[in-house]
């Protein structure tokens, strides 16, 4: 694929993802912002996939694997550290979500 | 691992991604959806490891372990009432690592004259801009939510002009790289400058707008993601990136909205101006305030049919909200109807205060959102206010010239009376004269949060 070719692809792709980031959280009820930034939060630590490549590929001095390294470190933060925030936030939400099934049993 | 397998091991995640965001828009599914996308980052990340051209696997792992121990340590370790600035935290290193990103591929494609081609140079200067501008502005986000330093707004003369002109001497260097000027002390010079600008971006705005500027960083970092993905050719990183850019920019709109504030009031607006010192504002309210012991409010309390406790961020902060359950449990028991009121923006993020009750396992259906509260309020006795101040301050509703003038707020002077649980006069986060305090109706109650409930509740057992 020449390389014009390779980027009104990424373009298009870009595009539709765009649609969709609006289309699929857009009923989200006011008490799940916060987790659900926070969900986000973790899910832009993909760019541990970049910091991988750039520390991982060959072709390359030194200098561009250190700062490749400390990208890792970095989304790795990001990535562990964002997904265990927001599960810590939504385990409180469970215990008595739905409130109905879970209402005055006492139990957590 | 061949292109194909490897491109299709990154739609899954993909797939994975959107799932998460769907299933955490709803209560039910939230924690799975969560779940789901750590799923589809694991496969991401094998894959890429799978991947034969990678060498340094092993430096790799290390650094992994290194940031994941962090991570892993940091998200456990927080109080709830800090996940605000653990979330701004992680965003923040997000972005940075977008950036660095940027700084290794420049370096790694500069030398070899037309290896940069044009769309690669603007994809490295935009990652480069976004991911330091929401590194620098994360960290200022958490040390003021963190109180490292101050949460009032920090301004100076001729600020918006300095960080208009900052900001074009950014954009000139990373013009002048695309032109073809590949200097590395250009793409440094435009780091710095661009976490330079960071700081000055988040400085001047007010702790109580920290959350719609947090989640609008997160929508940064997401965009800042995507643009790697154009530089390395990468299609997860493109769509997962721009996923989080696109939903997380829809949500700092909600957000807003939800303080009938538009991003640019937020970003740019009245509140720096508008700041009194905290003691001007204080003389001004002296003399009307009426305060009480915790006796008289024990017995209001006691005696009472109907209590709405409006929770902000002062139960947060005096980690207040086991005691405020106990409380409401020792009225209940007495037969008064206990119920809280929870504004969409109390305390530091929305959600914040419903977190913090579902912790003190407060029984979700007492939890009531501002359009089921308001209506309540005439037919309440007290109104207890625990540490929240912008969400109930009347200026919202009637006063035009204040910063806050169309929030929509909790009508807390419409009950009976309002019982204030405050630590001093000083003004709220936003910096502005509340005057509920001096309405009659409503008397203050002076001390920390967490110290004044556990009087109220002495007082209330002791009747």
């Amino acid at each position: 694929m020449s390389h014009s070719l390779l980027l009104v692809f990424e373009v298009t792709i870009l595009v539709l993802a765009v649609a969709l980031g609006f289309e699929v959280i857009s009923k989200v009820p006011t008490l799940l912002h916060t987790p659900l930034m926070s969900g986000t939060n973790a899910i832009h630590g993909i760019v541990i996939v970049g910091a991988m490549l750039v520390a991982g590929l060959g072709h390359k001095d030194t200098l561009t694997t250190v700062v490749g390294l400390v990208a890792v470190v970095l989304a790795s933060a990001n990535v562990v550290g964002g997904f265990v925030v927001t599960d810590r936030m939504l385990e409180m939400f469970k215990r008595r979500d739905p409130p109905r099934e879970d209402d005055g049993s006492g139990r957590n | 691992m061949g292109r194909v397998a490897t491109d299709l091991a990154y739609l899954a995640t993909i797939v994975a991604f959107i799932f998460a965001l769907k299933f955490l828009s709803h209560p039910s599914t939230a924690r799975r959806g969560n779940w789901i996308g750590a799923v589809g980052m694991l496969i991401a990340i094998g894959i890429t490891f799978a991947q034969k051209q990678i060498d340094s696997v092993w430096e790799i792992l290390l650094g992994m372990a290194i940031g994941g121990a962090f991570g892993a340590v940091a998200a456990r370790k927080v109080k709830m009432t800090a996940m605000p600035q653990m979330v701004a935290l992680f965003n923040g290193v997000g972005g940075g690592a977008a950036a660095l990103i940027s700084l290794a591929e420049f370096h790694n494609l500069a030398p070899d004259p037309g290896r940069l081609h044009g769309d690669i140079s603007v994809s490295i200067i935009l990652s480069a801009l976004i991911g330091s501008v929401s590194f620098a502005g994360s960290m200022v986000a958490f040390a003021k939510l963190q109180e490292l330093i101050q949460g009032r707004p920090i301004v100076y003369a001729g600020q918006q002009v300095v960080n208009a002109l900052l900001l074009g001497a950014i954009l000139a260097a990373g013009i002048a790289i695309v032109a073809g000027a590949e200097r590395q002390w250009l793409i440094v010079a435009l780091i710095g400058g661009a976490l330079l600008f960071g700081v000055l971006f988040v400085l001047p705005i007010g702790g109580a707008d920290m959350p719609v500027v947090i989640s609008l960083l997160n929508a940064f970092t997401g965009l800042a993601a995507a643009a790697t993905g154009f530089e390395l050719e990468n299609n997860v990183l493109i769509v997962s990136g721009m996923l989080v850019g696109a939903s997380g920019t829809l949500l700092t709109l909600l957000m807003g909205r939800a303080m009938n504030r538009s991003l640019a009031n937020v970003l740019f607006g009245a509140f720096g101006q508008i700041v009194a010192g905290p003691a001007a504002a204080a003389d001004t309210n002296g003399g009307a305030v009426r305060s009480a012991s915790a006796d008289d409010v024990a017995v209001m309390l006691a005696y009472a049919q109907k209590v709405v406790v409006v929770p902000g961020y002062g139960m947060a902060v005096a980690q207040a909200q086991h005691d405020v359950r106990q409380l409401a449990d020792l009225l209940e028991a007495r037969g008064v109807e206990v119920s809280y009121a929870i504004h969409p923006v109390a305390g530091r993020m929305p959600g914040h205060m419903n977190v913090l009750l579902a912790e003190a396992n407060v029984p979700y259906p007492q939890l009531k959102e501002m359009r089921d509260a308001n209506p309540e309020f005439p037919r309440t006795d007290v109104a207890l206010v625990i540490g929240a101040n912008d969400v109930v301050n009347p200026d919202a509703r009637s006063n035009a010239g204040s910063p806050i003038y169309g929030m929509p707020i909790l009508n807390v002077d419409e009950s009976q009376t309002v019982v204030v649980l405050k630590r001093s006069m000083n003004p709220g986060f936003a910096g502005i004269d509340n005057p509920l305090f001096l309405n009659p109706k409503t008397v203050m109650l002076f001390g920390d949060a967490k110290d004044s409930v556990a009087k109220l509740i002495a007082g209330v057992k002791a009747l």
